[in-house]
């Protein structure tokens, strides 16, 4: 197992290294000057140089590259060119409230997904499957932001039982929970009808196997065939796909972030956006970065503890 | 085709589909009004009476503008997959059969890009080129690259282990006739039916990236720029946000039906996965 | 033997595995470790061994459909190696396979008049009507009605498939068909008809045949000569009769004995195998087959034993049998 795990963190320096890259391109394929699309079309060519020579635009391309891989990889993600702040005081400052809203978020998805999921494939074809289907093929369907916008017209402001923003006080367990019950619900829900597919499809791969029918033909009590040998075989592609599904999570938690008012990372980012913060979103790619390859790695560990056969892979 | 429309999830998501396809192509002729068309006598008029879904704070028809509006999601959608197939269909194909260590590069950079989120990814991208048409339909296309390179390059693995393509081989064959005259349609079907279910994704990502401001400019009619401004008016006109809503709802779903009726259809065995 | 129409000498195979943490181990598989063989014209050369013994590897490598490390390759005197573009082309049009797997063999996409007329538009043969007749000519040349053209494969069963698969080779004019394993997969009512057929296109085609098969009654009815192969080298060469009337190797006598006899009468003592046939990877050191040799002497276990020629049926073993 240690070699295992030492094994995948190696692994995971060429991939980070690779986002890296990605990032930087991405950033610089952008036709025309930044200088100038930060300043505007009217700013003095003083200006421009000087933003030029204070972003280090000007020097050669491979000198921005190594500069900008050393200073992500050593936890230097610069500050912010409109206040000055380091990135990561912003986003440190909105951590807890995107933990929250993820964690629950997950949670939400996890108790719904897995068991419904299960049910569906014991009930193959029937009604019961039918429905959670269809129900979980609407979820999918259903951009956050537009299920959000529902949600809070109809639990919020017609029916008034939530609040509508969500700028919660961090201090105050109660006003924290019920500002991010309909948060946490849109995320949750889409997560929930992805999980449910997964682990649908999942088990009736493993349903099929042999060793199901030996089990259940030896005598053992169909429930506990079900969860004991079923789940465990089936949990493989399912965390893998859940492990790819946070690239759509992070995606999913901006549009959430913007239609309930809440703060995090994705506000920051469109805060960014709108005003022309270009150090600030090469920084929010960069943890984005950082993010990824970690959830990559765990959930290549995961594969680890829960299938025997991968850490001697 | 009969068979396909006989299974009911792909029927109803045809349905859907066809609604909103000659919804966009009539709409220049059954939109009852102009959709960009401001009118200040007749602001946040609710659904109903003349105006049958309600008019926005510029006094423009809702229906109107998501007929209208369809017109923008789909072409977005169309073309950004179609490119996306073209190009990640053909690093797929190329990089599988050449395979061994380029073949290893080449994926480690799509896994990069899959890895990335698609729509923080076309966000930046939108942001940085400015919300342009093409450059919706650029993004889009960016972030779906990735995943028909891999869609396309796994059955190419054990196609080109097959004893047909070392015939071809043995018979003096081109790699290039092996590659497009042998394997390739050998590979559409699998390629297409991700298609429809890679447009839903096309459509939502439009629309989120509207709704955050990076659409299509106003006034163009888009459904998620309609989202925008009516969150912006969700206390007075909660109609606003409720029909494109339920628009895009209806399109996204459509063609998720379809796609997984397809897909049930080309491997009955993973029926409904 | 008439003149030869391919000669290969030294051809030598090697896969490289590269596989462990964190200490990567690279293993080395000699598929195909020195092999010396040649082919008249017409004739028909069998390579017989058990599975892993490389002999279709060494089939493929004399096509260059895999790409041999070392050897000499001659085909009509030309040097089979050293030709690209155009000239490889050319040489590819003399020299056909013909596929174990009847199913993977032909594209599921195409008509079976697809499949054929495609070679001789592509080397400038025939094209349009004439592509067509010439593809009717040679269904029904393999048995099977003009009819079949606009058919797909898999409306066609396994053995006629494999009749197509003989027609797309044949459909060029080569003058040498690799034959790998060509009714292995067959079941075994039609795989005397697919012989019978082969035979008679040798007879009346005048193609020369390396014909690569595990089953040595199968090699006996076809082959003029034979090449036993044992863990990527020949163990023992030469006209089929003498090679499993009297085998001098005692690897060959060991598959001579475990093959199934036709008639009853003449089984004596059930065969004996020993053991199991070792790696590639790791053959053992010496010669290959000593530790499931009844004959291994201290030798054995440290040389590897020269090739004796001997009078046309040679033979690699320090202890041969002698007739």
């Amino acid at each position: 197992m240690i070699f295992y795990v030492i094994r995948r963190l190696l692994a995971a320096i060429p991939t980070l290294l690779a986002v890296l890259t990605l990032v930087f391109v991405i950033v610089r394929i952008v036709p025309g000057d930044p200088a100038i699309a930060i300043l505007g079309d009217r700013a003095t060519p003083a200006a421009v140089a000087a933003l030029q020579a204070k972003l280090g635009l000007d020097r050669p391309i491979w000198e921005q590259y190594v500069t900008f891989l050393g200073r992500s990889l050593s936890g230097d993600f610069g500050s912010s060119m409109v206040t000055n702040r380091p990135i990561l005081t912003d986003v440190g400052a909105v951590i807890p409230h995107t933990l929250d809203l993820t964690i629950a978020a997950m949670l939400i998805g996890t108790i719904i997904g897995v068991p419904a999921g299960v049910w569906a494939a014991l009930h193959r074809n029937r009604a019961i499957d039918v429905a959670a289907r269809l129900l979980s093929l609407i979820g999918l369907s259903f951009p956050v932001f537009v299920s959000g916008i529902f949600l809070l017209l109809a639990f919020a402001l017609h029916w008034r039982i939530f609040p509508v923003i969500g700028n919660a006080n961090l201090a105050d367990p109660v006003d924290r929970l019920t500002k991010l019950v309909l948060p946490a619900a849109t995320l949750g829900l889409v997560m929930a009808a992805y999980i449910t597919r997964v682990t649908r499809s999942a088990m009736l791969q493993v349903l099929d196997e042999d060793y199901m029918r030996t089990a259940r033909a030896k005598g053992v009590p169909w429930r506990r065939v079900v969860w004991r040998h079923g789940l465990r075989n089936a949990g493989l592609p399912v965390v893998t796909v859940v492990g790819l599904y946070v690239g759509i999570l992070i995606g999913n938690s901006v549009l959430t972030e913007i239609v309930f008012n809440r703060p995090g990372l994705g506000k920051i980012i469109v805060g960014a956006l709108n005003q022309r913060d270009y150090t600030m979103l090469q920084g929010l790619m960069v943890i984005y970065c950082f993010l990824i390859v970690v959830v990559n790695l765990l959930t290549d560990l995961t594969y680890g503890l829960i299938d025997p056969r991968v850490k001697q892979a | 085709m009969k068979r396909l429309l006989q299974n009911p999830t792909t029927l109803v998501g045809a349905i859907l589909c066809v609604i909103i396809v000659l919804g966009a192509v009539l709409a220049p002729w059954i939109a009852p009004y102009d959709p960009v068309d401001q009118s200040i006598l007749d602001r946040l008029q609710p659904p109903g009476g003349a105006f049958l879904l309600g008019t926005d704070t510029y006094g423009r028809d809702v229906l109107s503008r998501i007929l209208w509006g369809a017109r923008i999601s789909l072409i977005v959608a169309v073309t950004s997959i179609a490119s996306a197939i073209l190009v990640g269909g053909a690093i797929g194909m190329v990089s599988g059969y050449i395979g061994g260590r380029v073949d290893l590069f080449i994926m480690q950079v799509m896994d990069v890009m899959l890895s990335f989120p698609s729509l923080i990814l076309g966000l930046i991208v939108v942001a940085l080129l400015g919300p342009e048409l093409v450059n919706l339909v650029f993004a889009i296309a960016l972030t779906a690259i990735a995943p028909f390179a891999r869609i396309a390059r796994a059955p190419v693995l054990s196609l080109k282990e097959r004893a047909f393509v070392e015939a071809g081989r043995a018979l003096g064959f081109s790699h290039a006739r092996v590659l497009f005259v042998h394997i390739l349609p050998n590979i559409v079907s699998e390629v297409l039916v991700m298609g429809s279910l890679w447009m839903a994704t096309a459509v939502r990502t439009e629309a989120s990236l509207s709704f955050i401001g990076l659409g299509v400019k106003p006034p163009t009619a888009t459904w998620g720029g309609m989202m925008r401004d009516g969150f912006e008016a969700i206390l007075d006109a909660p109609w606003l946000s409720i029909f494109p809503g339920i628009a895009i709802l209806m399109l996204v779903l459509g063609l998720n039906m379809v796609g997984d009726g397809l897909r049930d259809a080309t491997d009955p065995k993973l029926s409904g996965t | 033997m008439t003149a030869p129409i391919l000669e290969v000498a030294g051809l030598r195979k090697y896969f490289t595995v590269v596989k462990g943490f964190p200490r990567p181990v690279k293993t080395i598989v000699r598929a195909v470790d020195g092999v010396d063989f040649s082919v008249g014209a017409s004739e028909a050369f069998g390579i017989v061994g058990e599975s892993g013994c490389g002999k279709s590897t060494a089939a493929r490598a004399v096509l260059r459909l895999i790409e041999p490390d070392a050897g000499t390759i001659r085909f009509a005197g030309q040097d089979v190696r050293a030709a690209s573009g155009a000239a490889l082309i050319a040489l590819r049009r003399r020299m056909q396979i013909v596929f174990q797997d009847p199913y993977s063999s032909l594209n599921p996409r195409r008509t079976i008049g697809q499949t054929l007329t495609e070679p001789l538009s592509v080397h400038g043969v025939a094209r349009g009507r004439a592509a067509k007749d010439q593809a009717a000519a040679l269904l029904e040349e393999v048995g099977l009605p003009a009819a079949a053209l606009g058919r797909y494969p898999h409306e066609f069963s396994g053995g006629q498939r494999q009749r197509i698969g003989v027609a797309r080779a044949l459909a060029l004019k080569p003058e040498l068909i690799v034959a790998d394993e060509p009714v292995s997969a067959l079941d075994v009512s039609v795989q005397a008809q697919v012989l019978l057929l082969l035979k008679d296109l040798q007879a009346r085609r005048g193609l020369a045949f390396v014909f690569v098969s595990h089953d040595l009654s199968v090699i006996r009815w076809f082959c003029a000569r034979v090449a036993v192969m044992y863990l990527g080298r020949i163990v023992e060469q030469g006209p089929v009769a003498r090679v499993f009337s009297a085998p001098r190797h005692p690897y060959t006598r060991m598959l001579r004995d475990a093959s199934p006899i036709p008639d009853p009468g003449k089984r004596g003592v059930l065969p004996r195998v020993v053991g199991e046939i070792p790696s590639a990877a790791a053959p053992p050191p010496g010669c290959h087959f000593h530790p499931r040799c009844p004959r291994a002497s201290e030798i054995c276990r440290t040389t590897y034993p020269a090739w004796d020629e001997g009078d046309g049926h040679g033979t690699a073993c320090h202890h041969p049998h002698v007739d």
